[in-house]
């Protein structure tokens, strides 16, 4: 600054045009940072699509503008109504149906554990914990949402569905679980989601106003009756969004599903059978040598886009709760 | 109000029971509040006693663990080159995607004007947020590794990890920036300075130390990230990469190799990985917070 206005002939001199024209550079340069995250997401779902098109249409999209026509791969009605999931298979089967199972399975399983204990927690910090309580459970509680998913797909393969599923299983029902299992799943992603449910909820209850508490503590309800009755209600946009974006991460956990509830693809009823999601799909394939451009490489750009699609519309509702719980408040 | 009519209204509500039902309840919600804590806890236990077993049963030796390459040969494994591929990983990441993770932080706060474009970036970066990380490895797969044939070399993966903490780069920019009071901005600009000459000289020497806290924690998530390594394909190699352009396997792509192996020992080499990359994240993490303690100041 001050060596500019020395070395121009005056305020308005060369220095501060000088000054102005690099301001517009650096402005255009950061711009152009910006436009990397746009182009990151344009650059997701033009790959995506490019080659889920190989899948199903035996050639990319890009091929297909230079003219080319591939042969019919995969048809719609296979993917989508088929009940055997098996790309790389002798006899290839193409129905996504078994593996979109194991991710709503692990999901839904997820949900029941996240979902009610993320809830109390939230309740317990944002209504009966004393300052010092928070401080130190809720920091606890957000080393869970810290602990790499590798780490929790290890806690499953080598814990839980050993010394605890297992044993379970026999005693009660008489039936041997592998290594693998379906409720292992659901419950090391449920434990792993329970901080973003408790976090963002009790985000939500510490944004309602004391004075919606006041006036029913005036009415003569008990803390029960306030938690219950008008804080939750109060805050229930922000509490859905919580449940959403828990969803939304179960959908697309990998690893600790993968090393949790197996791969194998298959509809069952059976909490303790091994099963597939389409993450696990994906990691399956990854450690397989099937050659680019062939069917069962192209197959894991169409689970992709169903993944990508079923996240997506997570957020979107997400967002949609978020916004409407802020308009609420401010 | 006489005293009959206060008895007709509330002979109904028995008080003791209410109070009953708010213990019941506390109770309740304390219970769901602490399985969370014993979840920890059991999981910590299980991986300590793993990496203790480990090396008490298994003869894991620490030193060889550090200084082997893993192996298909239980006895012969060690962590060496995933450590190395790791710490590259961690270098590529972090000058890929600071400059321009800042960069558009900046931009975002301090530049943009406030139209459709902007909030339609906005928007678009919380989504981004929200893409599973398996997703990212695609793109890398299909646009870098095959796409323009660079296979799967470090780059590819530290590319793939850069596009993933983006996001959170620019979100704890932003607040970073955010906290820098307007009167020091405005401050700047009552001496005749420009925008560009404001941020350099006076907003950002102020918000650094947010904005290396920020960035340090977003790595310390990107060492731990397992899936786009895997579909880029990081899991075939055990020797110490020679370089940025050389095939690898890292910490976590190494552990999910040991853990799924049928061997116990290999279960137990699984858990002393663990006990590595935790380690790590932690010293990243106590980094983190020793910067933001140091360096913060109060303006």
């Amino acid at each position: 600054m001050s060596t500019q206005t020395n070395s121009g002939p005056g305020i308005t001199g060369g220095g501060a045009q000088a000054d102005q024209t690099t301001n517009r550079r650096v402005r255009r340069a950061l711009f152009g940072c910006t436009i990397i995250t746009v182009l990151t997401t344009l650059a997701i779902f033009f790959v995506l699509i490019d080659n889920a098109a190989s899948y199903f249409f035996g050639a990319k999209l890009t091929e297909m503008l230079m003219g080319a026509t591939g042969e019919q791969a995969v048809t719609f009605t296979e993917f989508f109504t088929g009940t055997r999931w098996a790309p790389d298979h002798a006899t290839p089967a193409h129905g996504v149906a078994p593996i979109v199972f194991g991710t709503v399975a692990v999901t839904v399983g997820a949900a029941f554990v996240s979902i009610p204990i993320g809830t109390a927690t939230a309740i317990y910090l944002s209504e009966y914990a004393s300052d010092g309580v928070r401080a130190k459970l809720k920091p606890t509680l957000e080393i869970l949402a810290g602990i790499p998913t590798i780490v929790y797909g290890y806690f499953a393969i080598a814990f839980v569905n050993p010394v605890i599923i297992g044993p379970i299983a026999d005693a009660l029902f008489g039936i041997n679980v592998g290594r693998y299992s379906l409720l292992s799943g659901m419950l090391v992603v449920g434990i792993m989601t329970i901080p973003m449910v408790s976090s963002i909820s009790e985000d939500a209850m510490s944004a309602v106003p004391d004075d919606l508490r006041n006036g029913a503590y005036a009415l003569g309800a008990t803390k029960y009756d306030v938690s219950t009755k008008i804080v939750l209600p109060a805050s229930i946009s922000g509490v859905f969004a919580s449940y959403i974006l828990a969803v939304s991460r179960a959908i697309g956990e990998t690893m600790a599903v993968s090393l949790a509830a197996g791969y194998t693809a298959n509809i069952t009823a059976n909490p303790f059978d091994e099963i597939m999601t389409m993450t696990a799909y994906m990691v399956q394939m990854a450690r397989g040598t099937s050659a680019v451009g062939t069917v069962e490489y192209q197959s894991l750009f169409a689970v992709g886009v169903l993944l990508f699609v079923m996240t997506l519309t997570m957020n979107l509702l997400n967002d949609w709760f978020k916004r409407r719980f802020q308009e609420e408040y401010r | 109000m006489s005293a009959e009519t206060d008895d007709a209204l509330f002979t109904d509500i028995d008080l003791g029971w209410e109070h009953r039902k708010n213990r019941i309840f506390l109770g309740l919600i304390f219970a769901a509040s602490m399985f969370g804590v014993v979840m920890l806890a059991l999981l910590l236990l299980d991986v300590a006693t793993d990496f203790y077993v480990g090396i008490t049963e298994y003869n894991i030796s620490l030193g060889e663990f550090f200084t082997r390459d893993g192996s298909r040969r239980e006895e012969l494994s060690g962590f060496r080159g995933a450590i190395v591929a790791s710490i590259f990983l961690m270098v590529l990441t972090a000058i890929l995607s600071f400059f321009v993770g800042v960069g558009s932080a900046i931009y975002l706060e301090e530049y943009a004007p406030n139209n459709r474009t902007t909030r339609l970036i906005e928007a678009n970066l919380a989504n981004l947020a929200g893409v599973p990380s398996i997703v990212y490895g695609l793109l890398a797969l299909a646009a870098f590794v095959n796409g323009i044939g660079m296979g799967p070399i470090l780059v590819a993966g530290a590319i793939a990890l850069a596009l993933l903490v983006m996001p959170i780069i620019i979100v704890s920019t932003q607040e970073a920036l955010r906290a820098v009071p307007d009167g020091l901005r405005n401050g700047s600009y009552a001496t005749g300075a420009t925008e560009w000459q404001t941020i350099r000289r006076v907003v950002l020497p102020a918000a650094i130390p947010g904005i290396m806290t920020g960035t340090i924690l977003a790595l310390a998530r990107a060492i731990g990230e397992t899936a786009p390594l895997i579909m880029v394909g990081a899991i075939f190699v055990n020797r110490v990469p020679f370089g940025p352009f050389d095939r690898f396997s890292a910490m976590p792509t190494q552990i999910y190799n040991w853990a799924n192996e049928p061997s116990q020992h290999f279960i137990h080499l699984a858990a002393v990985g663990i006990v590595v990359l935790l380690a790590f994240m932690f010293v990243m993490n106590g980094i983190a917070i020793y910067v933001r303690n140091r360096y913060e100041t109060e303006v």
